[in-house]
């Protein structure tokens, strides 16, 4: 046996339209307790909700088509990849691992991620990164409004273009962006490029396996008004 | 929650089995509204000259064949009503707006549910599953169709309350989200001399776009004039005679999902939705940017 056959005889494949969600997830958590396979392949998703959600193992996931909600949210460890499109929250709340979705992600993508790597390589919609406390987010395409609101810390890289309110109301996260920005939210300033953030966007954009060059982006950040109450300012808020 | 699906045939064989696939889309969203279902279908356009109602009963003994002949006596021909669970369908040889005055004046029992000469609205409380076996919606042909599955949040639950909600004549209206200005706006409207049935926050924005579109707007005006005239979340897609047109508001909460093959178009809350359709894993998709009207029709897709 060749060592491709043997990996390939190690991938556990389950089919949703014949499998429940309910025992693809249970079998996917039992991996937290007891060793099991580390490769697995589902098919047929048909935007289920919820798909490979809450995994804490090594395990890599290849999901064959589309998925719905919160596929991969609280990801802990595992690698999950989506051959095709995901719904709103992918990967939300994710402690750690990759997530990766060669297609386009809905809304809220990486919400209130704490760590690890989420990539999508299409296009994200609105609201990606809100409320990132970690999370490094690298999108291939573009994103739509108020991405990164309220984003805390983390990386969030945007090969395309991004729309309204980037950043609203940013804390302490690092946006770069290729593209244009429609416009950016209530303390988010564009701030220089240094040599440092050169360095962290050129990792970043090589562990996503992105071909693009550093310099082509603007960084965004936190102008760090609105941290404390300024009783001069009560009128602007 | 709510969950919205709507489906343009491109091909004759969606046509003929548009039913089937408007049946198996509901389906898919039954778990975001398990409280009421509906459809607008656009199929059997009536003779010119004569327009095509769907009424709505409350008695399940009604005597449509009844109501047939009474209709028969107040504007001739030979109306046959058709029955579909507890709605009908009848073809009048008169305009629609004296039909529907007579089945008001004459007949308060019953609700007219649609008008014009192509659209049939069907809706009902009740699971969506149910409801697509008790309307046998599977039977159905036609070339366009929107549908509702609702999970009730501003008023009541009630085949009145239910979408899809007509509009004008052979226009109808389904809604993903909740409108927080729908009490003044009704106000409003009423002032204008439009007609309202219920509470619902859903049949403000409809009576919205039937006024607008009354006042000479077209379609993608009045459709834009939600953008600056409604306060709320939504996803509205808006059935015409000719195709059917999508929009979400500015903040876009509200899920939708589009996609084309050579075959159909199709609009849905949730890709789930779309997957059911024949061809959908290689038809091209795309989520609807916010604040954007779009429109299919006949002539813009042949």
């Amino acid at each position: 046996m060749t060592a491709v056959a043997a990996r390939e005889a190690a991938v556990e494949v389950v089919d949703l339209e014949s499998s429940t969600l309910r025992e693809l997830n249970q079998r996917l958590h039992d991996l937290t307790r007891e060793p099991g396979p580390t490769g697995w392949r589902v098919l047929n998703p048909n935007g289920a909700h919820a798909v490979a959600c809450g995994i804490d193992a090594e395990a890599e996931v290849e999901i064959e088509g589309h998925v719905g909600y919160y596929c991969a949210g609280m990801n802990k460890r595992a690698t999950v990849l989506v051959r095709g499109n995901a719904g709103p929250g992918l990967a939300e709340n994710m402690i750690s691992g990759l997530v990766l979705v060669q297609g386009n992600a809905s809304q809220s993508a990486g919400a209130s991620g704490r760590g690890g790597l989420l990539v999508i390589q299409g296009d994200a919609s609105s609201r990606c990164g809100i409320s990132m406390k970690g999370i490094d987010i690298v999108v291939g395409g573009s994103v739509g409004h108020m991405c990164a609101f309220m984003a805390q810390t983390g990386r969030l890289v945007v090969c395309g273009d991004a729309l309204d309110a980037l950043g609203d109301s940013i804390y302490e996260a690092r946006l770069y962006v290729r593209g244009s920005v429609a416009g950016l939210g209530a303390d988010c300033v564009e701030k220089e490029l240094r040599p440092e953030h050169l360095d962290e966007l050129a990792a970043l954009l090589a562990r996503a396996g992105v071909a693009a060059a550093p310099a082509d982006f603007r960084r965004y950040g936190s102008a760090r008004q609105l941290y404390n109450f300024h009783v001069d300012h009560a009128g602007s808020y | 929650m709510c969950g919205i699906v709507g489906l343009f045939a491109k091909s004759r064989d969606i046509d003929e089995r548009l039913g089937v696939h408007l049946a198996a889309m509901l389906g898919q969203m039954s778990d975001r509204g398990p409280d009421s279902a509906g459809v607008a279908i656009y199929r059997d356009p009536a003779p010119s000259g004569s327009s095509k109602l769907t009424l709505h009963s409350a008695d399940p003994r009604e005597d449509w064949a009844a109501l047939g002949a009474e209709l028969e006596g107040a504007f001739g021909g030979s109306p046959e009503p058709t029955r579909r669970a507890s709605h009908a369908v009848v073809v009048v040889e008169a305009e629609a707006a004296d039909v529907e005055a007579w089945v008001r004046a004459d007949r308060p029992d019953l609700r007219v549910m649609s008008a014009g000469r192509v659209i049939e609205i069907y809706k009902e409380t009740g699971s969506p599953r149910e409801f697509v076996r008790e309307f046998a919606l599977d039977e159905l042909r036609g070339t366009h169709a929107l549908g509702h599955t609702r999970m009730a949040t501003e008023s009541r639950v009630t085949t009145e309350g239910s979408h899809p909600f007509s509009t004008g004549l052979d226009l109808c209206l389904v809604h993903n989200g909740s409108l927080s200005n729908h009490n003044r706006l009704r106000e409003r409207l009423r002032r204008e001399g439009v007609d309202f049935q219920t509470e619902n926050d859903t049949e403000v924005a409809a009576g919205y776009l039937a006024w607008r579109l009354r006042e000479g707007a077209s379609l993608e005006e009045a459709l834009e004039g939600c953008l600056a005239d409604l306060d709320g979340f939504y996803t509205f897609a808006v059935g015409t005679a000719d195709g059917f047109a999508v929009l979400r508001d500015p903040i876009a909460c509200k899920p939708a999902v589009l996609a084309e093959t050579d075959d159909w178009v199709a609009m849905g809350s949730e890709w789930r939705a779309l997957a059911v359709l024949p061809g959908a894993a290689d038809a091209e998709k795309w989520e609807p940017q916010p604040g954007v009207v779009y429109v299919w029709e006949k002539a813009a897709v042949a």
